[in-house]
């Protein structure tokens, strides 16, 4: 298939940006969206243009590092994948496909299509880990018995890639879907328990402070996001955070 | 430089023991006067870097991802190995030692396998502390499941994001630990070569890849934790990024490189559909624990089913050839990966591929789904259930168990594996060739040290499943910790290491010349254009299966194309900013270095082992007619590269290894 593709051109971080008009031809339906683009990189390579920085890596839809905005849609129109599992299958000859980087005040772009998510670091930073010594001088494992229940919901929200998609697709930019998810996986265990108050009040207050903004509960977040996150889990952190402030 | 493996004098099971009984410990007061370098983030950089922060070294962590959550450990699937037994079903150290060993053919060095072994149950525990969500059963207890080429079930996992979830761990630690202020975090950085002051590893030259600044940092000591070098044959299922340039520059300021040619190929990846396909995808191996692997057995079925006459669900049991069930009866679809790679491309090589291509083989979980639905009839009271009863209770098990797996293959080739059968076909996956390390995983270049799937220790000429993880953090939590120690001891006195000396300024230079070079060059082919075509020569001649003609081949190839690249590689844009161009320019030049000397490393060894199957070397008759033929009397050694220029004129050192605890035997899993 043939494709105009419409892709944010931006230098760096202080340049100003613009959207840039390209094409493309001969797209077979079984290339990844990522795979599109690297024909679109090689054309302007071959025709002495810088190519189009994006972030990528495993292609596999775990890494959490591709971001792209494609046709309003953090990772575009297929559900539950990320930009690496999107194929071109779901588009048609003579479309017009708009590529933007994830857009949000906490991630500021880098180049092109590249923003810096390393907000979402400091998060985890402020509280998003077990404090035990990593010696190997812990109990045995089966020792504190994890009903599977629990195991199976805190597998869930640990399921999180940490792409930002929820952040990219919230009309307020919040932040709520992935740090209620790292607050969920940890509040279900029985090992996160000890700091669970400290935890989720630090981790809460890192997220105000990066500048994400706050839930209204449209839910966006969670159609958008690849792994299919709950909702629920912002309501667990919610709890968590109530319960900690008494 | 004559190979001293430093392996401890006593007994397999006290070796350990009495090494950290007797090493030099660091006075904790003097720790935080020491600095240490980790290159890398994934399961070992990640785990050792944590480590080593909360034991009180000042630890500076390097990635060229935008975080270490990122790093390509994550990618792993199926589970992580120890030897628990908490299923009774026989399992010991001594066991998944022997099960490592064998499976690895006899080409790993015992002591380090022994010790993995031994601190594989620690893991478990320590992962579960940290808050790593494993699997459970009802009564609360851990699950396991069983992996390929071994008989108990050992395996722990985490759905089949079981790399996800321990990387995630170690990340959490190291955030800990950054949160601290232990770790200095520095991501988006690309280490780019390594200074040594007086012989011993005193920094690194990394380039900050946002702002294309070339830094200097220097240390006490350095780690290389990058992983390894699939990428060398373009397609692989490696990340995009993961490259061999650490490890690559280490070899070139003396780190002997061991066993170049060990290279995984894993068997079910998801099959290559065409020429602009930027990397292959892998599958768990797990599904081999459900899945049965066939081709038709008549040639005129494959012709149907290749021509879209035929449906693969219109094949009786009869006209299917389950073929790993056929010449494997002892462990069926569960034979190791190199057995059942080589297998599928056996038959796939005979005409009976099931693709456009011929290069693929059925996984099917129809009998799964038909065993599983039964069986939960039982269990439900359902009397008499109908065959759509059935199929609904079974998928549901299916669902639970590889759910992922299953959603990521139909999102790829657009078929839904639940009603027709998966193909697979084999790719490059985990290289267990890498730097040469002792003991201490020291490499040949004091105060250097490399650990996880960058090195070569612990997986012999081929890995079993769930391995990689269990080895990435032993080394990072339980192993390195303690052997750093030990070197570091005599540096107590040695207060910081200054960068503005002329090792740095050589070191730097070197790299700004580099990188001038590639950003004035004007030649006319992307990086991608050589990178394709040095994947091309290393999967034709030395792949999966190589011989004397096609390795010399290669090796001149190889030459050829590494100086076309010089002269007429093209990289846009500039030095002094992001540039993933650039960045790929390096990485894919030090591959074009490394593949010939895999080549020269595969001409060398002369006898089928693991996943490299020499044609010279197949066994003629008996029960193993037709199987890869080792050669012990004369292989039974590792091969430690010393760089000296050109690939071609490496040197070849030998550390010959020793089986006291293991007899050496044909690798039979008939």
């Amino acid at each position: 298939m043939n494709l105009t593709l419409k892709i944010w051109r931006q230098k760096d971080s202080n340049a100003k940006g613009q959207m840039v008009d390209y094409k493309v031809t001969d797209i077979s339906e079984h290339m990844s969206f990522l795979e599109m683009m690297d024909v679109l990189n090689e054309q302007l390579i071959a025709g002495g243009e810088e190519p189009v920085a994006f972030d990528h890596d495993c292609r596999e839809g775990i890494c959490g590092m591709c971001s792209m905005y494609i046709n309003g849609e953090a990772h575009g129109p297929d559900r539950g994948v990320t930009t690496c599992q999107l194929h071109m299958r779901m588009f048609k000859d003579g479309d017009t496909i708009t590529i933007e980087p994830f857009r949000a005040a906490a991630f500021p772009v880098i180049k092109d299509l590249v923003v810096d998510r390393t907000a979402f670091d400091r998060i985890q930073h402020a509280g998003g880990y077990i404090s035990v010594n990593t010696s190997g001088n812990t109990q045995d494992a089966n020792n504190i018995p994890i009903s599977k229940h629990a195991a199976d919901e805190a597998m869930d929200a640990a399921t999180c890639i940490g792409c930002g998609a929820c952040v990219a697709t919230c009309k307020n930019s919040s932040a709520m879907l992935f740090v209620g998810a790292k607050v969920s996986q940890y509040a279900l265990l029985p090992q996160g328990q000890v700091e669970a108050a400290d935890r989720v009040r630090n981790m809460v207050a890192q997220m105000d402070l990066e500048g994400f903004g706050n839930c209204t509960n449209t839910g966006a977040c969670e159609i958008e996001c690849p792994k299919g996150i709950s909702l629920d889990n912002i309501a667990r952190m919610n709890r968590e955070l109530m319960k900690a402030q008494f | 430089m004559a190979l001293d493996s430093k392996v401890p004098k006593g007994p397999i099971k006290d070796k350990w023991t009495e090494y950290k009984n007797h090493i030099n410990l660091v006075n904790p007061a003097n720790k935080r006067h020491i600095d240490v370098i980790v290159v890398g983030t994934g399961l070992a950089g990640g785990s050792a870097a944590a480590t080593l922060a909360e034991l009180g070294y000042n630890v500076k962590a390097f990635c060229y991802q935008d975080s270490p959550r990122r790093a390509h450990s994550i990618a792993a699937q199926g589970g992580i190995n120890a030897a628990k037994n908490y299923q009774g079903d026989g399992d010991s150290t001594y066991r998944l030692f022997y099960d490592t060993v064998k499976g690895g053919d006899y080409r790993s060095r015992e002591a380090n396998v022994y010790r993995l072994a031994e601190v594989s149950a620690n893991i478990i525990d320590q992962c579960v502390a940290q808050g790593v969500p494993f699997a459970r059963d009802y009564g609360g207890l851990l699950d396991n499941r069983s992996f390929g080429g071994v008989l108990v079930s050992r395996t722990f996992y985490a759905k089949g994001q079981t790399g996800q979830q321990l990387l995630l761990g170690a990340y959490s630690a190291m955030n800990r630990q950054i949160a601290r202020g232990k770790i200095q975090m520095y991501n988006r950085h690309e280490m780019l070569d390594v200074v040594k002051v007086d012989g011993k590893a005193r920094g690194i030259i990394a380039r900050n890849l946002i702002t294309g600044e070339i830094e200097r940092h220097s240390a006490h000591a350095v780690v290389i934790a990058t992983g390894g070098y699939g990428n060398v044959y373009f397609l692989s299922t490696n990340a995009m990024g993961s490259n061999a340039t650490a490890a690559w520059k280490i070899h070139k300021k003396g780190a002997y490189f061991a066993n170049p040619c060990y290279t995984q190929i894993h068997p079910t990846c998801i099959p290559r559909s065409g020429d602009y396909q930027s990397k292959l995808t892998l599958m768990s191996e797990s599904l081999r624990n459900d899945g049965r692997i066939w081709v038709p057995k008549n040639m005129e079925d494959v012709m149907a089913i290749r021509e879209g006459r035929k449906k693969p669900t219109d094949l009786s049991e009869d006209e299917r050839d389950y073929y790993l069930e056929r010449r494997y009866p002892a462990f069926g679809n569960l034979v190791p990966r190199d057995v059942a790679s080589r297998a599928a491309k056996e038959r796939c090589d005979a005409g009976y591929g099931v693709n456009a291509t011929g290069e693929a083989v059925y996984l099917d979980f129809a009998s799964a789904i038909e065993r599983y639905g039964k069986e939960q009839a039982r269990i439900q009271n359902i009397e008499n259930p109908s065959a759509q009863k059935v199929y609904d209770l079974g998928k549901a098990i299916v669902e639970a168990k590889y759910g992922n797996l299953f959603q990521m293959y139909e999102k790829i080739v657009d078929e839904d594996p639940y009603k027709t059968p998966m193909m697979i076909y084999p790719a490059t996956h985990y290289t267990m060739g890498g730097v040469w390390v002792d003991y201490n995983l020291m490499t040949t270049v004091d105060g250097l040290y490399c650990i996880g799937e960058a090195n070569f220790s612990d997986h012999g000429a081929n890995r079993l499943g769930a391995s990689a993880l269990m080895q990435g953090l032993a080394d990072g939590y339980f192993v390195l910790p303690y052997t750093i120690g030990d070197y570091l001891s005599n540096d107590i006195r040695t207060g910081k290491i200054p960068t503005d000396t002329k090792e740095f300024d050589e070191a730097e230079k070197e790299v700004k010349d580099r990188i001038d070079f590639f950003v004035n060059n004007k030649g006319q082919h992307s990086v991608d254009y050589y990178h394709k075509k040095l994947g091309q020569i290393m999967w034709d001649k030395c792949g999966m299966s190589r011989n004397e003609q096609g390795l010399k081949e290669a090796m001149a190839e190889i030459k050829e194309l590494r100086e076309d690249f010089w002269k007429n590689v093209k990289v846009p844009g500039s030095a002094n900013e992001m540039n993933p161009e650039l960045e790929k320019a390096g990485r894919v030049a030090d591959f074009l270095e490394l593949g010939e000397l895999f080549a020269k490393d595969a001409l060398n060894r002369n006898e089928s082992c693991g996943g490299h199957f020499r044609e010279e070397s197949v066994e003629l008759d008996g029960e193993q007619k037709g199987e890869a033929k080792r050669n012990d009397k004369e292989f039974a050694y590792v091969a430690a590269w010393e760089y000296k220029g050109e690939p071609a004129d490496a040197v070849l050192h030998k550390e010959e290894l020793e089986f006291n605890d293991i007899e050496l035997k044909q690798r039979s899993y008939k």
